[in-house]
């Protein structure tokens, strides 16, 4: 039996403000009863607005935060046991917001490198992994250069990069391209997807931007610490109204069919892309020629 | 590169409170300037002898040669320093017109320090302007201070032209290690100052960012005494603060995921090996050394 | 209120190895009650050209009028111009240091040397025009939210009573629905006060559904300088500059070479919605 890369069972995380005194002033139930499991080589995304609890889901993958009630399992070892911790990092990277603030070397390549030096690998293979991590991401012409003569993009490919070479099963990316322009989203995220298909590494992206998760093999949708919505993007997309009720977005092509629909059209639900939407037009347009043609009533009002 | 030596230099004038303040003021001034030049391309990349060689016979080489600037009074004694120096020079294959512009930064302190000397020595006069006066044991004075100082900078200079940041890093650590036998956490403070210089470019950039953010509010940096200057940089100070304690935040968090947990079991990307050449190095420095206190005991015989 | 900006260069670094030339000859002018977009790709000189507006970077060569003056006049005070022309830069909510959110509001216009009173006022109507209640005012501004704290951030600004208001990526970073509030916000300042606004931003979606007019940059350059439709119209040469359309604008210029015969200078849904729903109609 093939278990399940991520398991979470009833989770719940509470912040917990003290005052100075050390008294409770407030208690925060950031996650609130969820459960749900990733399969291996899967491509995972979990939507949410800023508040929705998804920033602290991920940090309970690799263990910087123990859950307040139930359990996350990673590959089969409770993140909650001390002794697994430092596998559990190793299984599951993590790849953060702000790009400079996770690169810690001067040289592109040192910092690449700094994952297998922590976990003790020989020099030798260290270099071996460095060059092999660099080349997945497409930066190794940049491994004698200095981080901060890259664009945001290609810091959080490096980022990528480091987390590559400790070789983990999964990669976690906690709304890894919030801070950069279009093209920079464009790269970072062609660099997850050819990571997932190719190296199989199973994938979790954190984010709020819906034009992102359109490959995914599941989408789960977080509000207020819970779970809302679970399933394809396409069933996620077309629920439009329901998006937007927990302060997400969709593509505006996606409005655009939404609001078509609503006046009478009958595009098919889901549509994502320009393609798609104009396709299915045409296909709505022709039925009315005909139906124009043949005296036949057509779908439209 | 660091400013204890710079004391040095101060510990050897005739000690008035003003002048302490005025240098005390200057060289704070020159750290900022150096610590600007060392993270922000003070390396000068080529292939050359020097930079070839191993990081910790850069570093006791120029700590030898900092301590044998101190060491004569002589003019013999500059003449070796001199020799020293410039053959240095010429095997680091940095363009001279780069060494001297490290000079610019302390045309200053130079300054004071010649005027000072040539002014407050006691001794035979030379010159007179009314009651200030010129002595002979000041020329001399003035002069070797000059030299001295002078060929400080360049000494140093020259490690950092051919040595990277990191390499003086791992250099440190691995001179140090010897000391946590003592429980000097040498692991921790090198891998503080690989990440210090690693984020002081950038720390510099935000700096001039929340500068420019507060003036376009009206805040003004320049006008005014010391009070109203020092008052005037809590808007420049406070984010700035703020600022590191979350990029120290995630930089923690950061390198936690990716399993740092201190020095045990760390292996080495860049593992420092000493070569043959390195150990040509220390034997040149040996003799150099030899030479330096043979020169230092023939002085105290003439 | 006019800006000119008269064949402005701007390079730095001039003579070393590392010199750049960020802006090149650029020349237009900005007139009382606009909504300006400023596009283009990262390093095109958007950020370096709104700095030029308030005078906190100096250009190389060219002349710039504020109101009919030079504002590099050797008489001319920089820092008025800094409480005409407000600038909100990237990631505002970086620039919060006072220990209650309406110190910080309030630094502003006490720079400027006004009385106490006036200053307070200016202050308490800059954070309710961003929206900020009564209930924060004396909370510590690092205890809000990000949305929160770059609104108050913005009320900063807002509160020196500024003539023209220049936000960088304003959006930068936040989650959709803090995204709408924000730009809804900057809508109605505009329409309620008239000031002058210029937005640098990264999305055609957005810029299209606010601004009448957009300057687009380009290696240093100003390459284009008409209405919102107009450079929409020029998708194609915009994706030769790593910009685009909305996505909008490429479906009705889809269905227009399919043979359908739409408008093509449409950059809302609702636009777009409309035109479809003739074809349909027809």
């Amino acid at each position: 039996m093939d278990r399940d890369m991520i398991e979470v069972k009833d989770l719940a995380y509470e912040y917990i403000r003290r005052d100075e005194d050390g008294n409770v002033e407030s208690i925060n139930r950031a996650i609130d009863n969820v459960s749900f499991s990733i399969k291996k080589g899967d491509f995972v995304a979990i939507l949410g607005a800023n508040g929705s609890g998804k920033s602290t889901m991920a940090k309970h993958i690799n263990a910087i935060l123990n859950p307040t009630e139930g359990s996350v399992w990673v590959n089969g070892l409770n993140t909650a046991e001390e002794k697994n911790v430092w596998e559990v990092r190793q299984t599951a990277g993590m790849v953060f917001q702000n790009p400079d603030n996770q690169i810690i070397a001067t040289v592109v390549e040192e910092d690449v490198g700094f994952g297998p030096e922590n976990l003790g690998v020989p020099t030798k293979e260290i270099w071996e992994r460095v060059e092999k991590s660099l080349q997945a991401v497409g930066m190794l012409e940049y491994r004698t250069q200095s981080p901060n003569k890259l664009s945001g993009g290609q810091k959080q490919r490096v980022a990528i990069a480091g987390i590559m070479a400790m070789q983990p099963q999964c990669i976690v990316l906690d709304e890894p391209t919030a801070m950069l322009d279009p093209n920079g989203r464009k790269e970072v995220i062609s660099t997850v997807r050819e990571l997932n298909k190719k190296e199989n590494v199973t994938v979790l992206l954190i984010t709020h931007h819906m034009d992102e998760v359109v490959f995914a093999d599941k989408v789960i949708v977080m509000d207020n610490g819970k779970i809302v919505m679970q399933g394809t993007p396409r069933e996620i997309f077309s629920r439009v109204n329901e998006i937007k009720k927990y302060r997400l977005d969709v593509p505006q092509v996606t409005e655009l069919a939404f609001e078509l629909n609503k006046s009478g059209l009958n595009l098919p639900e889901g549509i994502l892309t320009v393609e798609e939407l104009v396709d299915a037009l045409k296909i709505q347009l022709r039925k009315k020629e005909t139906s124009k043609a043949g005296g036949i009533s057509a779908d439209y009002i | 590169m660091l400013p204890w030596y710079l004391y040095a230099i101060i510990l050897q004038q005739p000690k008035i409170s003003v002048v302490d303040i005025t240098i005390r003021l200057v060289w704070k001034g020159l750290v900022l300037i150096m610590i600007r030049d060392i993270t922000i391309g003070q390396y000068y990349p080529t292939d050359s002898v020097l930079h070839r060689l191993d990081p910790r016979v850069k570093l006791t080489g120029t700590l030898l040669f900092i301590v044998s600037l101190f060491l004569f009074h002589s003019f013999f004694g500059y003449i070796a320093v001199t020799l020293f120096l410039f053959s240095m020079i010429k095997l680091s294959q940095v363009p001279f017109r780069f060494i001297v512009r490290g000079l610019k930064a302390i045309i200053i302190l130079l300054l004071f320090t010649v005027l000072f000397n040539l002014f407050l020595t006691p001794g035979e006069p030379i010159f007179e302007f009314g009651f200030i006066d010129i002595t002979r044991e000041g020329l001399k004075s003035a002069g070797f201070m000059a030299i001295r100082l002078i060929y400080l900078i360049i000494g140093s200079s020259l490690m950092t032209f051919t040595t990277t940041p990191n390499q003086l890093t791992d250099g440190l650590e691995k001179l140090m290690h010897p000391l946590h036998h003592i429980k000097v956490p040498v692991h921790e403070i090198a891998m503080m100052m690989s990440i210090a210089l690693r984020f002081i470019p950038i720390l510099l950039e935000e700096t001039d960012k929340i500068m420019k953010a507060q003036m376009a509010r009206g805040a003004d940096f320049e006008t005014g005494g010391i009070i109203k200057r020092a008052k005037s940089l809590i808007p420049l100070l406070v984010p700035l603060f703020v600022s590191a304690f979350r990029r120290a935040n995630d930089l923690a968090m950061a390198m936690e995921a990716r399993c740092y947990r201190g020095g045990e079991g760390r292996t080495k990307m860049k593992p420092l090996k000493y070569s043959s050449r390195d150990y040509i190095g220390y034997m040149v420095l040996l003799v150099y050394l030899a030479a330096v206190i043979a020169g230092r005991m023939l002085e105290n015989v003439f | 209120m006019q800006i000119i900006f008269d064949h402005i260069n701007y390079v730095y670094s001039g003579g070393t190895a590392y010199e750049r030339h960020a802006l090149k000859d650029v020349s237009f002018s900005i007139q009382k009650g606009e909504f300006i977009g400023l596009i283009g790709h990262t390093g095109s000189g958007k950020s370096t050209l709104v700095q030029h507006m308030n005078g906190l970077v100096k250009a190389t060569s060219g002349h710039i009028y504020y109101n009919g003056e030079d504002i590099y006049a050797p008489d001319y005070k920089l820092r008025n111009l800094r409480s005409k022309v407000g600038l909100v830069f990237q990631y505002p909510e970086h620039q919060l240091f006072e220990t209650t959110v309406f110190k910080d509001v309030i630094f502003g216009p006490n720079n400027l040397g006004i009385d106490k009173l006036e200053a307070e006022l200016r202050a308490y109507e800059a954070l309710k025009a961003v929206g900020i209640g009564d209930d924060l005012l004396d909370a510590s501004p690092f205890e809000l939210s990000g949305g929160q704290k770059r609104r108050v951030a913005i009320a900063g600004v807002l509160a020196m009573k500024p003539e023209v208001l220049i936000l960088d990526e304003p959006t930068a970073g936040l989650d959709p629905r803090g995204r709408d509030d924000i730009l809804e916000q900057i809508e109605k300042l505009h329409e309620d006060s008239k000031i002058t606004i210029i937005l640098v931003t990264h999305s055609m979606e957005d810029i299209a559904n606010y601004a009448d007019r957009l300057l687009v940059m380009n290696h240093g350059e100003l390459v284009m300088d008409q209405s919102t439709k107009e450079v929409f119209a020029r998708y194609k040469e915009l994706e030769e500059m790593q910009l685009a359309a909305p996505q909008v604008t490429y479906v009705m210029n889809a269905l227009n070479d399919n043979g359908f015969h739409v408008r093509t200078d449409v950059t809302t849904v609702s636009e777009a919605k409309e035109e479809i729903l003739k074809l349909f109609h027809r």
